[in-house]
């Protein structure tokens, strides 16, 4: 057995119904190398990231395989002999460093009872030692005050490092991330990614990050192993699955991966991965995919080899390569002569604290303007002005030519009608306790419209946005996250309003709903001669969708002009550093 | 009473049914229930005919002997749970009428008036429920109304601060945000799409808020502040019998059966509603990873 | 100290609320009703004792000046006076409050740290043989009525079937509650069977809740032992919601005796409050009401202070 982590033929159950939800699960890392695990939520991927640890979930078990972490069987352990290896020889980064770090302890403390668990360094004042040097480590302070911090008194990327700095303690020889740096800005992101890629090469550690984000494998793994409904359908290095994806289901990843450095259209897919005792027989991914045969229903493909260290379970491997030719969405840029919406001098605040300052902007027909910035630089509440939603604002906003009052209230029903807002997160946007359809034609039942009417609009807005009409009838949570996205879309659109605020409404999508989401809004301002204000923290998105962009900055616009201009040639500082920041897929070097 | 704009609510009790407690539960409220409305009809004699001497056992025709005055305990029994059962249900009702509008009224509109409705509650909540009852019977005279006034009073703030808190999640999501962009009126946002999404802590709280009137009328009425104290009623009759509880068991052990059985009937009836509307509200999704 | 300044602030929101609650008081008793001498003295009686009455209360003066009089007497150490027994309130009262206090105190002793241990075990064995049994008991017991369960304990222990306890309790007013320790067992039995089913349950939530959380699966990721990991990681975070539970359920103890010492006939503020209701005694109802009510923003003060101190989110951030 060589040293690092070796995964042989793992299979993890629900106790209670015996349906697998990881199997057939075989890895290695060599020691110093990262490995990105990738899929989609609920393809199983974290359940692999526990059972490295030998640590299953309430309600789930370990029933088959085996897990080296260097020359420690850890499966056949006991629960003694696996509480020593944990923390110690295997270590475990979580995805949400927050709910992680226990509320009531100091920081300091936490990180050395990992010490004092394993009694490492023999010593207390050994190991005092070893708090500080971790903590330089993952560039943090080491003085007592902060050791004395709680983990609230952090950010969110210090919080991550304070975790990094814990799992990095006791000198592991194989360490689980599990989506380490969801959640976290961009620039605090490419910090702590470095810090992780320091830190494994240093310490020479077998590396296993699991993650939904192909940019961020791209830029710190050295191999690939994609996850589809519990099994892994392909892996290889990073340079073969990036320029040589041969899984249908890769190249759809890949395809739907916006990328900051390329021209690439992105792609989405239709449909979601199967849950576990939902899975079909033969090929999971069959259901979505577009070169399916007869001959993929039968059982789970066996692994090919594409070339030595490239392995996919794809039946039509050869066949299929050609079929994947990602359609342009571009958008037809108009020349826009009339201005639907604009903005003078927008100053917005909280209790008196201001977040947005004089910010002017101006929206033409049929244009989309793309609004980036990061977390808290007042790109959402520019939008909430906009849309009448936040009222403590001065300046001056023109739907039109006419102006608007300041809430949604104080304005004339065809204004109100006239500017939609679709929101964030389509698990909240929409009323649990109303179907479909009700939520859809409330904006024509303010305005008056009744019986056949309404019918006909809602039957026609359906198909727009492509969901079948029965769909109307549906509750929102019998619909995936995308299509409950594309429902808000309808709602938006039933009124024909003139402008659409978009605000960060694909962030809480995967990839490849994003990419259809994207898409579909990309089509239907084509058609309809929509004005968008699409609002982002995600640079790369922007490239596929808008013609212009503003970038913002605690609460100014700090660089404006035509996509490719300022993505391709940005002047400003802060703009270099959020597009360097962005992790991008290195398509053909590496 | 409660708006209802989904067959969701209707889904919550259906769900709950398939769990044993809840099932257990229900069936004890229909049969107390049921006995306390229709009882009054069988009793052979009227609640304060004299039958015989006092505190006396086996005699023909009273099935569980005579009270403290000579009245027949059975009839007593079968006639003394109906004003228990309508008065606790008068003063849910009028808590939770209460109680819900403030709720979301607070949880709306946030800042001066939210906090002025949560001062005057904790006002309220000073005050142990059965005192509240108390102070208000001891300078007015004893009625039904004055009963369910000074319970359903009591009963307000507790069901406002439950809907308020499980309100103010839900007046955050976006859904309640797209409402106020289309400028709907803010007694549609509350009793259309908030109230809709809280029937689940709703439901548990009025059952819950039942379980405590129920406790609480009787309690008054075991203090001896009965609407109409001599009138045959379940906590009047465990008071009066208590005392010769050594002679004449029957007169406080059937009440005391009744009102135990019919308490923990709702308490398992509201815990099984509990159990699955924490599964619904929070979103519970399929079994991921 | 941010801390002073909030225990601070904590009280200065405490009084305003007892102004508030006095002021409920005044109006529920004195203000609401058209004629208090009336209601007391009922309808049999004659113009010059009514009369005689109003003189006695002050009914003749403002409204305004009776409430200010009445708050500004009870500031001062000067209750008043009952009706019933003409004996000052202060001296009518303190020999019970004692007695009141010692079954509070010991039905707290018990019931605390029992369901805190109950609670913080079921949930440890969540959804095997000791936490069915222990959540199903506690439900059942929760919901019955205490004067129901005290008459049922009565029915057990000190009837035919078990005769070994007196069925209530033989001490005046002013001896000491101890001198007849067999005659408070049940009614402290009654009160921590009251206690002990809420506490426990809210533990448990809270500990389920807990046992649940990242920082515990990460806790045993580290390595840690379960004992560690209990003791340390889930125990202080578990009993943070509990407090307030604790706090409501003492403060209940302190208002919801009046239905265990009436049913035991023990001699304490509740049993005085029932007895005074029933006679119409008008300052002693008004002052026995405000003061447990008094414990009750007294209990949620120190809940609120106890919670914001053991949960150090709450405490750095107090400014």
């Amino acid at each position: 057995m060589t040293s690092g982590l070796s995964i042989l033929n793992l299979r993890v159950n629900v106790s209670a119904t015996g349906n697998d939800i990881v199997d057939e699960i075989d890895l290695k890392i060599q020691k110093g190398r990262v490995t990105g695990l990738v899929g989609e939520s609920g393809s199983g991927k974290t359940t692999v990231g526990l059972a490295v640890l030998g640590h299953a979930r309430r309600g789930v078990e370990i029933v088959q395989g085996e897990i080296y972490c260097d020359d420690t069987d850890v499966l056949n352990l006991d629960e003694g002999s696996k509480r020593e290896i944990r923390g110690s020889l295997v270590s475990y980064v979580p995805q949400d460093p927050t709910s992680s770090l226990n509320p009531a302890l100091r920081i300091g403390v936490q990180i050395l009872e990992v010490l004092e668990t394993h009694n490492f360094g023999g010593s207390d004042q050994a190991r005092r030692v070893r708090v500080r040097e971790m903590m330089a480590e993952v560039l943090l302070p080491s003085d007592d005050e902060y050791l004395e911090r709680y983990p609230h008194q952090l950010s969110g990327g210090q919080q991550q490092r304070v975790v990094l700095a814990m799992a990095f303690a006791c000198r592991p020889a194989v360490i689980v991330l599990d989506e380490p740096t969801t959640g976290l800005d961009v620039s605090t992101q490419e910090h702590v990614l470095k810090t992780i890629r320091n830190l494994s090469s240093q310490h020479g550690v077998a590396a296993l990050y699991i993650t939904h984000d192909l940019a961020v494998v791209s830029e710190l793994a050295d191999d690939v192993a994609v996850m589809y409904a519990g099994r892994i359908i392909e892996q290889g290095s990073a340079y073969d699955i990036f320029n040589n994806p041969s899984h249908p289901y890769t190249r759809h990843l890949v395809a739907a991966a916006p990328d900051i450095a390329g021209e690439q259209q992105i792609v989405g897919l239709a449909g979601r991965a199967p849950s576990p005792g939902k899975r079909p027989n033969g090929c999971a991914f069959s259901v979505r995919c577009e070169s399916v045969t007869d001959d993929c229903l039968g059982q789970f493909p066996q692994s090919v080899s594409i070339s030595q260290s490239h392995f996919a379970r794809c039946i039509n491997i050869r066949k299929s390569e050609t079929s994947a030719k990602p359609e342009s969405i571009k958008l037809v840029k108009k020349a826009s002569s009339n201005t639907v919406l604009e903005l003078r001098n927008i100053s917005a605040g909280y209790g008196g604290q201001s977040v947005v300052e004089e910010i002017s902007l101006i929206l033409g027909r049929g244009q989309c303007l793309a609004l980036v910035g990061e977390s808290g630089s007042g790109k959402t509440t520019v939008a909430r002005c906009i849309g009448g939603l936040h009222t403590e604002w001065s300046g001056e906003i023109f739907l039109n030519n006419e102006k608007l009052n300041r809430g949604s209230r104080q304005r004339r029903i065809e204004q109100r009608l006239g500017i939609q807002y679709i929101f964030q997160n389509p698990y909240g946007s929409l009323n649990p306790r109303r179907t479909v359809g009700d939520s859809i034609i409330r904006p024509l039942i303010i305005s008056g419209s009744t019986g056949s009417t309404v019918k006909k609009e809602l039957n026609e807005v359906l198909e727009k946005v492509s969901l079948p009409s029965a769909y109307s009838d549906k509750f929102p949570d019998q619909l995936s996250g995308g299509e409950r996205q594309r429902v808000a879309i309808a709602r938006a659109l039933i009124s024909r309003p003139d402008v659409l605020v978009c605000d960060e409404i694909t962030s809480a999508l995967d990839v490849l709903v994003q990419a259809a989401v994207v898409d579909l809004l990309a089509t239907l301002q084509r058609d309809l001669g929509l004005a968008i204000l699409f609002i982002t923290h995600n640079l790369p998105l922007v490239r596929s969708i808008a013609d212009e962009v503003a970038v913002m900055s605690d609460g100014k616009v700090v660089e404006f002009g035509d996509t490719a201009t300022v993505i391709g040639h940005p002047v400003q500082e802060y703009t270099q550093r959020l597009i360097s920041a962005t992790p991008s897929i290195a398509r053909s070097s590496k | 009473m409660i708006a209802t704009s989904s067959d969701r609510p209707v889904g919550l009790v259906r769900k709950a049914l398939k769990l044993r407690r809840t099932k257990i539960g229900l069936s004890i409220l229909i049969g107390v229930g049921l006995m306390a409305i229709v009882g009054p009809f069988f009793a052979p004699h009227t609640q304060t005919e004299f039958i015989d001497m006092p505190n006396s056992l086996n005699i023909p025709g009273a099935l569980f002997g005579t009270d403290y005055l000579g009245q027949d305990v059975w009839s007593r029994f079968l006639i003394g749970g109906r004003s228990i059962l309508l008065l606790s249900l008068g003063a849910t009702t009028l808590g939770l009428i209460a109680g819900i509008s403030l709720g979301l009224l607070a949880a709306l509109s946030k800042g001066k008036t939210d906090e002025l409705i949560m001062r005057i509650f904790d006002v309220i909540l000073s005050f142990p429920q059965i005192l509240l009852a108390l102070l208000l019977v001891s300078m007015f005279d004893a009625s039904p109304w004055l009963t369910i006034l000074s319970v359903g009073l009591s009963t307000t703030p507790r069901v406002g601060r439950v809907i308020r808190g499980a309100a103010l999640s839900v007046v955050e999501r976006d859904f309640v945000n797209a409402a106020i962009a289309l400028g709907e009126s803010r007694f549609r946002i509350l009793f259309f799409e908030v109230l809709p999404n809280v029937t689940g802590p709703l439901l548990v709280e009025a059952n819950l808020r039942f379980t405590y009137s129920i406790a609480t009328i009787a309690s008054l009425a075991f203090l001896g502040f009965a609407p109409d104290p001599s009138a045959a009623n379940w906590g009047t009759m465990i008071q009066e019998n208590s005392t010769v509880i050594v002679i004449q068991p029957w007169g406080a052990v059937l009440p005391v059966i009744a009102i135990a059985v019919l308490t923990i009937g709702t308490g398992l009836f509201g815990d099984g509603l509990a159990r699955v509307s924490a599964g619904i509200d929070r979103g519970k999704e399929s079994v991921e990873q | 100290m941010p801390i002073i300044k909030f225990i601070s602030r904590r009280l200065g929101l405490g009084v305003v609320t007892l102004f508030a609650v006095s002021l409920l008081i005044f109006l529920v008793t004195q203000a609401f009703p058209s004629d208090p001498a009336q209601a007391i003295l009922g309808r049999e009686t004659t113009p010059e004792s009514l009369d005689a009455l109003r003189q006695e209360l002050g009914l003749y003066r403002p409204a305004v000046t009776q409430f200010s009089d009445w708050l500004i007497g009870i500031l001062h150490g000067d209750f008043g006076k009952s009706f019933v027994t003409q004996m000052q309130i202060s001296e009518y009262i303190a020999p019970r409050v004692g007695n009141s206090l010692f079954l509070m105190v010991v039905g707290a002793f018990l019931s605390v740290p029992l369901s805190v241990a109950i609670g913080a075990f079921s949930a440890l064995r969540r959804d095997r043989k000791f936490d069915t049994i222990s959540s199903t008991t506690s439900l059942i017991l929760a919901a019955i009525p205490e004067f129901v369960m005290g008459t049922a304990l009565i029915l057990f222990f000190s009837t035919s079937i078990f005769h070994v306890l007196p069925a209530i309790t033989l001490i005046d007013a002013g001896a000491a509650p101890w001198s007849d320790p067999s005659g408070v067992v049940l009614p402290i039995l009654t009160l921590v069977l009251a206690v002990t089913p809420y506490v426990s349950r809210t533990m448990r939530a809270s500990m389920v809740e807990i046992l649940e959380s990242d920082y515990v699966e990460m806790a045993r990721l580290k390595g840690m032992s379960e004992r560690v990991v209990l003791i340390r990681h889930a125990l202080p975070n578990a009993l943070g919601p509990v407090f307030q539970v604790i706090a409501l359920n003492l403060a209940y103890l302190a208002g919801g005796t009046v239905i265990v010492e009436r049913l035991f006939n023990y001699p304490g503020i509740g049993s005085a409050l029932a007895d005074s209701v029933r006679a119409r005694d008008l300052p002693v109802i008004q002052f026995l009401a405000l003061m447990i009510a008094g414990v009750y923003v007294l209990m949620n003060l120190v809940a609120d202070v106890a919670t914001v101190l053991a949960t150090p989110r709450l405490r750095t951030s107090l400014k």
